[in-house]
């Protein structure tokens, strides 16, 4: 479904990203996982059109290469970008954050049973659709992230670190969420820096350092491997 | 007493204009962090340009209600499109430029505008007269108090305009665009939005409002040069300032406020000072409260 070809990403003198290659097949959850700093975020957005890549070449549904793509074009295709830190609209209402997920869409009927699947995921959404967005916490901040680019039916969904800041049992319902929503059809390309839940979620997984993939494999694999075992599990 | 009401109600009438002007300023402000200096220009334009249009269509000399609803429409018309260009042709090549220099380009743009406009070849130096659209007759009368037809006009269609605009920003899937870009440009991509294209919306709806403008203070100060739009789209910045800058219903209270302040100035104190009132009310705003009557805490976008 979505083909990432030896994409390099600079940023001035500074090479983020360095060849990077990569899978998604459509209906999976594949893992990205690294360090601070490797270039995780840096490829999401390659991806979704913000930071266009200085090299290679991005195929979405084997035919669009949307390397080239402004932002809102990609969107038009159907992937959706969760920024890193959420970016929700603190201006907003809650409901007013849906929405603006949905703006490329004319299906008013639909957009409203979404609306209602959206609430029956996240009930506490639906108690504070009218409040500002601002208020939220930081956990329901990212169901709000998450739920407003579901809003707009993406067939590819990437998350840039949903667990990022949250406690313990909110990164557990997080998951359980993506992987409910992957149930319900949506391809995922998961970015964590919490490597066991993101493997635990996933079917494959890859390992990206210094802006290179250096593993790869399915998420048992990578699991059972020394390397990761040490260096993203924090085993001895 | 009735001095004072009339006073009051020439002031609301004034402010109302500075008000329509303002809103431009402020939904600029509010999607590009720039304060567009060729505003009061444009509306100088919607002015100017009206004249024109009444001679063309014939309308100017038999003044009717339809007349004045077809330069209306015309002169809102005529500068949608021209603040689409400015914006086009002079701040969209600077979008990952500087703050500063957008402001600058602004700047030059104003003077653009403010000189060519003296050529001879184009509108001239000397004012022309703006074309009476309607008769002016009393409307209401309360003893000695006397609302005319125009000064009711001037204030409906303002206040019908901004409720508009309200409504269109808070409600509409537009409004809700520009909302999103005013907020931040990359997210509001990500949902999808096509930035440039809804600046270019936010420029050609502020300039149609301040097209309206134009016309309304035709029919009160019915001589009109180059140079008309400086004083009043100081005057409506500062109201745009003073209610808050980013804010829609802060514009239109900044501009009645204005209005009035520099009535009962040059009623009350000296026609002197009428000019300057809206220069102290800047300085003590900037000074007491940044952020204006209904502004919301200025969040630095990065
Ligand atoms: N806008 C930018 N300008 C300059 N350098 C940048 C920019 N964005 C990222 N970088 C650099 O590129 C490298 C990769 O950054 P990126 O944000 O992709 O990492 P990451 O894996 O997402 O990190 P984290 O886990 O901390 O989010 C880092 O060295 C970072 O400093
Ligand atoms: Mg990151």
């Amino acid at each position: 479904m979505l083909s990432v070809e030896n994409v390099s990403v600079h940023y001035g003198a500074i090479h983020a990203l360095k060849g990077v290659s990569l899978q998604v097949h459509a209906g999976e959850i594949v893992a990205l996982i690294g360090a601070n700093g490797t270039g995780k975020s840096s490829l999401l957005r390659a991806i979704s059109g913000l930071t266009p890549p200085s090299e290679g070449a991005i195929v979405f549904q084997g035919t669009h290469a949307i390397h080239r793509l402004p932002p809102h074009e990609i969107v038009g295709l159907g992937i959706a970008h969760v920024p890193e830190g959420r970016a929700i609209f603190a201006n907003f209402t809650v409901e007013e954050n849906l929405m603006a997920g949905a703006y490329l869409r004319h299906d008013r009927l639909e957009i409203a049973e979404d609306l209602e699947w959206i609430f029956g995921i996240f009930p506490r959404l639906k108690e504070r659709r009218r409040q500002s967005a601002a208020t939220l916490s930081g956990g329901e901040q990212q169901m709000l992230a998450i739920s407003r680019a579901l809003m707009g039916r993406p067939r590819l969904l990437l998350l840039d670190e949903p667990s990022l800041g949250l406690a313990p049992i909110i990164v557990q319902s997080i998951f359980k969420t993506i992987r409910q929503i992957n149930a319900q059809g949506a391809t995922i390309l998961l970015v964590e820096q919490n490597a066991h839940m993101a493997l635990h979620a996933a079917a494959r997984g890859y390992v990206i350092q210094t802006g290179q993939i250096v593993m790869e494999g399915p998420s048992a694999e990578l699991l059972a491997s020394k390397r990761v075992r040490q260096f993203y599990l924090g085993e001895t | 007493m009735e001095l004072f009401l009339q006073q009051l109600l020439q002031g609301f009438k004034f402010g109302s204009i500075y008000a329509l002007i303002a809103l431009g300023y402020t939904m600029v402000y509010g999607v590009l962090r720039l304060i567009n200096f060729a505003h009061g220009d444009v509306f100088m334009l919607g002015a100017m340009l009206s004249i024109f249009f009444a001679r063309w269509t014939g309308w100017g000399t038999r003044p009717s209600w339809l007349a004045l609803a077809g330069i209306l429409a015309l002169a809102m018309a005529a500068c949608a499109l021209i603040g689409a260009l400015i914006e086009r042709l002079a701040y969209r090549p600077l979008r990952n430029a500087s703050r500063l220099s957008l402001l600058i380009t602004a700047i030059g743009v104003s003077l653009f505008i403010e000189n060519a406009g003296q050529l001879p070849g184009v509108f001239g130096a000397t004012p022309r007269a703006f074309p009476s659209l309607v008769e002016t007759r009393p409307w209401i009368t309360w003893g000695t108090l006397t609302i005319s037809n125009v000064e009711a006009l001037v204030i409906g269609v303002s206040l019908a305009l901004t409720g508009a605009l309200h409504f269109f920003v808070q409600r509409t899937r537009i409004g809700l665009a520009m909302r999103a870009v005013a907020f931040d440009f990359r997210t509001a991509s990500l949902m999808g939005i096509h930035v440039n294209r809804v600046i270019g919306w936010t420029f050609m709806l502020g300039s149609a409002l301040a097209g309206a403008a134009g016309v309304l203070y035709g029919l009160s100060y019915p001589a009109i040069d180059p140079l008309s739009g400086f004083l009043p789209g100081i005057k409506a910045f500062v109201a745009a300032v003073l209610g808050g800058i980013g804010s829609i219903p802060g514009a239109f209270v900044g501009g009645i406020i204005i209005g009035e302040a520099e009535t009962l100035t040059a009623g009350y104190l000296s026609s002197t000072y009428k000019d300057a009132i809206a220069f102290l009310i800047l300085i003590v705003v900037l000074l007491v409260k940044p952020s204006g009557l209904l502004g919301r805490k200025v969040v630095e976008k990065v």
